[in-house]
């Protein structure tokens, strides 16, 4: 790393109901090329989990492999990592959580490194409804190799050399809500406003909670005739559902007309309020969020915003029925049956 | 046709000491009949085995189970022949009536004429007519099917001499809770018992005579002990991928745990067992689990470790706890699925790329696996680095006898170091990968442990000592070396090799590991009986203690006996130790049947200059 991040701040910075600012949820300076959407994603995740006044601590953050999974490193440096091997990310976040299921677990992926290499695990992980954010972090190619198409990148869209990709492109969100996933949305690097109460919900959401952000790669996949450059993505993302976190007991700030707007209760007591756009669609039903996200892509266009949630749904803990206390936390006295019972397994055995 | 009755002259003879198989037809029940018959030796207090020789498949194909009887307590396999064969498969009746000894005895179902190509003029043919009996005593077919079963034991019972009471009282341990099935159990062993009293002259040449020589031994698999083991030691995630022949261990893990593990307030587990999508992903798993400070470990065969290879080299690089049971199978590839072999040694020793090695352990028997694993736990977090169990599936998926398993109340769990909250919060300098003590082993934090002082970044990349990413050639230099002295430095730690010296003779010595502890040690004695003085060494480890070179440099030459075909032991002994190759002399035995001692024996004997031995049974020919 060439730069070290200055530790003077302004005193007069705002500080969180844990005393905290919000640069104590930074990382690293970013090594990642200068305007890549990952880094407004980071920011995202630094201000979301600002908000929500997380003890950065207790967060614990892991990766596969790609530029994606350099991310981890440039936010919450408080928080322990794991830059884990290629694809491999979501079995290495369901041991970590089985093992301690206090933490707040953020895996950042990439398209490669879900859709391509990683597609089994991720798709296992789904199933297993891991209480963890998810995020994808996709720009359709595989940056640290130079630009690679990735199995996310649009058929027909054109490669930096101009080359159209022939082949039809996996979209995570379909899979996962295809899958069963509980808590689906997308959304855009460029628009944190509404990339961050999503991050916030998903935080809350006690389940899996994928985001797939179009995250262009300035370096190798802006061009024109790109379908995940800047420019295409601003031109063709529209919100489905608008979303407004609402974190327990603080009052609602946005106005919506009346009638069109659904609250959503969390497991916490936070609420989910959903502004419906005129074109809506109802995101608690698994199936209209399918063919919705279908139609979209249809007409050319990227459905954001909260896709489907289902707020209810047991999570990896609650289906394995597994105790409250952390497995890490537990000693001799938890664990170990003692001598008198090896004696009766013993006998059982004669 | 040398059918025996009553008079005929009793050939082969032994008490306390033969051989008896059953052939068998696979998915037809036979398997709780033969174990029955085995555990009713053990209960009569003389040392038995059992080994399922079975297909990989569900129904229909041949299968077979071998009892061995020995009152010495040799309980490895004795040979490739058997003293009396219970053969009620007609599909491997050719091959089956081969496989008796001379003068030894082949019962059969002579409801149907026996085909005159099965007859042999050198042993005993013993007809029953089992389908005749149960087509008059049973009107359903699947009855008719499992009670020829245990008429077939009851019939044996009668003609060696099992007490009737013993395997009554294992047929009411066995139905406890299903009591309706007890009699009629009973009834078929009385057919069978009757109808072997009624027509042979029991007790044949072969024969039992109750002993107390078991004492407070058990018969169980190892399998069983290694899941066992993992719940003492304090294992509470077993993530696992279904394949032949570990998934057992982590059945026993799940079954044990459930009676033993559940939180008494809450009623909830405290233990997860999780079935992955595939070894892959078991493996991660069980190193996430085990970087944040849960014990976790994983149950798997050779194909599953070559899986787990990417994994195993970030468990190394990045020192996260890991432990591995690897029971394994013949291979390569898909290789023979059901049958045994020792040929993930150099696959395990150095698994994944870039410069790797891997602590491995060498279970014998099930205490052993008991033992070990929970070993294994305590070294994995101590050594941070994973453990590889290496057992297969002889030991595995049959029952042994085997020493109590025991449990040390002062004994607790090794964590290894950890630093605390309190320790960061009293400003104790944490370099993650700081090596304060001089032992290459470093301390680790908990995710979440403290505020702000801990944190670190776990990764497969090159690091310096504060976790900080780095290519400096120098810094990576310096780290791998403190890796080589870690592992080092792992022996204090891992079991050392048992040394069993026979006389003052060095000219040759045995080094083994493993499963082949039962037959060779009954080898011995035969080697022994000949005249010669042999030392043997059993490795329970590597890296290997200094007295395995010891021992190799003490001889003059070594045998060393393994069962794969290539010599991996050989292969790990020579290119750790550099010792001249040439002393090394390799036994290998990898048709994928437990090593036997006929075998050994032979060729032990052939090496140290004798000539070719009489076949072990004395009794024989």
């Amino acid at each position: 790393m060439s730069y070290i991040k200055p530790k003077f701040r302004h005193p007069d910075l705002p500080t969180n109901r844990i005393g905290l600012t919000e640069a104590s949820y930074e990382g690293a300076i970013s090594t990642l090329c200068a305007g890549c959407g990952h880094d407004s994603i980071s920011a995202g995740i630094v201000r979301a989990c600002w908000e929500l006044d997380l003890p950065p601590h207790r967060v614990a953050k892991l990766s596969g492999i790609g530029c994606s999974s350099k991310s981890p490193t440039y936010f919450l440096n408080q928080a322990h990592g794991f830059n884990t091997v290629h694809g491999r990310m979501p079995s290495v976040a369901t041991g970590a959580n089985v093992a301690n299921r206090d933490l707040t677990y953020f895996g950042v992926s990439g398209d490669g490194d879900s859709a391509s290499i990683g597609m089994g695990q991720f798709a296992h992980v789904v199933r297993r409804n891991l209480n963890m954010v998810y995020v994808v972090e996709n720009n359709g190619c595989y940056g640290l190799t130079k630009g690679q198409g990735s199995a996310t990148q649009d058929q027909g869209s054109a490669s930096r050399k101009g080359a159209p990709n022939p082949y039809s492109p996996i979209d995570l969100v379909g899979v996962a809500l295809q899958l069963g996933a509980t808590f689906v949305a997308r959304s855009f690097s460029g628009d944190k406003e509404q990339l961050v109460p999503l991050i916030k919900a998903a935080i809350k959401h006690k389940g899996f909670a994928l985001i797939d952000v179009v995250s262009p790669c300035v370096t190798f996949n802006n061009h024109p005739g790109s379908t995940k450059s800047y420019d295409y993505t601003r031109d063709h993302v529209e919100t489905g559902v608008v979303m407004d976190f609402v974190p327990y007991q603080e009052e609602i700030k946005a106005k919506y007309e009346p009638g069109t707007t659904e609250e959503v209760i969390l497991h916490d007591g936070s609420a989910i309020h959903l502004h419906k756009a005129e074109s809506s669609y109802d995101p608690s039903d698994r199936l209209s969020a399918i063919n919705k996200v279908q139609e979209y892509k249809d007409d050319g266009k990227i459905l954001t915003g909260l896709i489907y949630l289902d707020p209810v749904a047991a999570e990896f803990h609650e289906m394995m029925d597994t105790s409250e206390m952390p497995f890490n936390q537990m000693g001799d006295t938890e664990l170990c049956p003692g001598k008198e019972c090896l004696n009766r397994i013993n006998s059982s055995f004669q | 046709m040398t059918e025996i009755k009553k008079g005929m002259p009793k050939n082969v003879s032994g008490l306390n000491d033969f051989v008896v198989k059953f052939a068998n037809v696979n998915g037809s029940g036979s398997s709780s009949a033969n174990h029955m018959f085995a555990k009713s030796i053990f209960r009569m207090g003389i040392p038995v085995s059992a080994r399922n020789i079975f297909p990989s498949n569900i129904q229909g194909l041949p299968t077979w189970y071998e009892v061995r009887i020995n009152e010495k307590g040799h309980v490895g396999r004795r040979g490739d022949t058997c003293d009396l064969m219970c053969s009620v498969n007609p599909e491997s009746m050719p091959r089956d009536v081969k496989e008796v000894s001379p003068g030894g005895y082949f019962l059969y179902d002579n409801t149907k004429p026996l085909d005159l190509r099965l007859i042999r003029d050198d042993i005993n043919y013993i007809g029953i007519p089992l389908t005749q009996i149960t087509n008059t005593e049973y009107k359903d077919p699947r009855q008719r099917q499992l009670f020829k079963n245990v008429i077939y034991v009851g019939a044996i019972a009668a003609l060696i001499e099992i007490e009737f009471e013993v395997l009554v009282s294992l047929v009411s341990d066995q139905f406890k809770g299903k009591e309706k099935l007890i009699q009629p159990n009973i009834h078929a062993l009385e057919l069978g018992y009757n109808y072997a009293k009624d027509n042979f002259e029991c007790p044949l040449g072969i024969r039992l005579e109750r002993r107390d020589l078991i004492k407070d031994m058990i018969f169980v698999d190892g399998n069983t002990a290694c899941g066992l083991g993992a719940v003492y030691g304090g294992a509470t995630v077993c993530a696992w991928y279904p394949i032949t022949p570990s998934t057992s261990v982590a059945e026993a893990f799940e079954k044990y745990a459930a009676r033993l593990r559940i939180d008494p307030a809450s009623g909830k587990k405290n233990y997860a067992s999780i079935q992955a999508e595939d070894e892959l992903s078991a493996m991660g798993m069980v190193i996430g689990s085990n970087w944040n400070g849960a014990r976790a470990f994983t149950a798997t065969s050779g194909p599953g470790v070559s899986l787990m290879n990417e994994f195993l080299g970030l468990a190394y690089f990045a020192e996260v706890p890991a432990v591995l049971i690897d029971v394994q199978r013949a291979g390569p590839s898909t290789g023979m699925p059901t049958k045994t072999q020792q040929s993930d040694v150099l696959l395990s020793a150095y698994a994944s790329h870039g410069d790797t090695k891997h602590i491995l352990l060498f279970p014998s028997d099930p205490k052993d696996c008991f033992d070990q694993t929970v070993a294994a736990f305590d070294i994995a977090e101590r050594v941070q680095t994973p453990v590889i169990m290496l057992t297969d599936l002889d030991l595995g998926m049959n029952d042994w006898i085997s020493e109590p398993l025991e449990w040390d109340e002062d004994y607790s769990y090794d964590r290894g170091k950890i630093m605390t909250a309190e320790e960061l919060e009293a400003g104790k300098d944490f370099g993650r990968y700081l090596d304060v003590d001089g032992d290459g082993m470093t301390y680790r934090t908990y995710p979440g442990t403290h505020p702000d002082r801990g944190a670190f970044f776990t990764r497969g990349t090159s690091r310096d000592e504060y976790a900080i990413y780095t290519e400096n050639g120098d810094i990576y230099v310096e780290n791998m070396e403190r890796l080589t002295k870690k592992f080092r430095s792992a022996l204090e730690y891992t079991p050392k090799p048992v040394i069993t010296e026979r006389g003052t003779d060095k000219s040759y010595g045995v080094i083994h590991f493993g499963t082949t502890r039962a037959a060779l040690d009954e080898a011995m004695d035969h080697v022994s009986e000949k005249g010669y003085e042999v030392d043997d060494l059993r490795l329970q480890s590597f890296p290997f203690h200094d007295s395995v070179l010891d021992f190799i440099e003490s001889h003059d030459y070594v045998m060393v006996i393994e069962q794969n075909r290539d010599g991996q032991m050989r292969t790990l002994l020579v290119n750790e130790l550099e010792v001249n190759p040439k002393k090394l002399l390799p036994i290998l035995h990898y048709n994928g049947t437990p090593i036997n001692a006929t075998f050994i024996a032979e060729n032990i004997l052939g090496v140290v200059g004798a000539d070719k031995v009489q076949p072990i049974h004395k009794d024989s020919a």
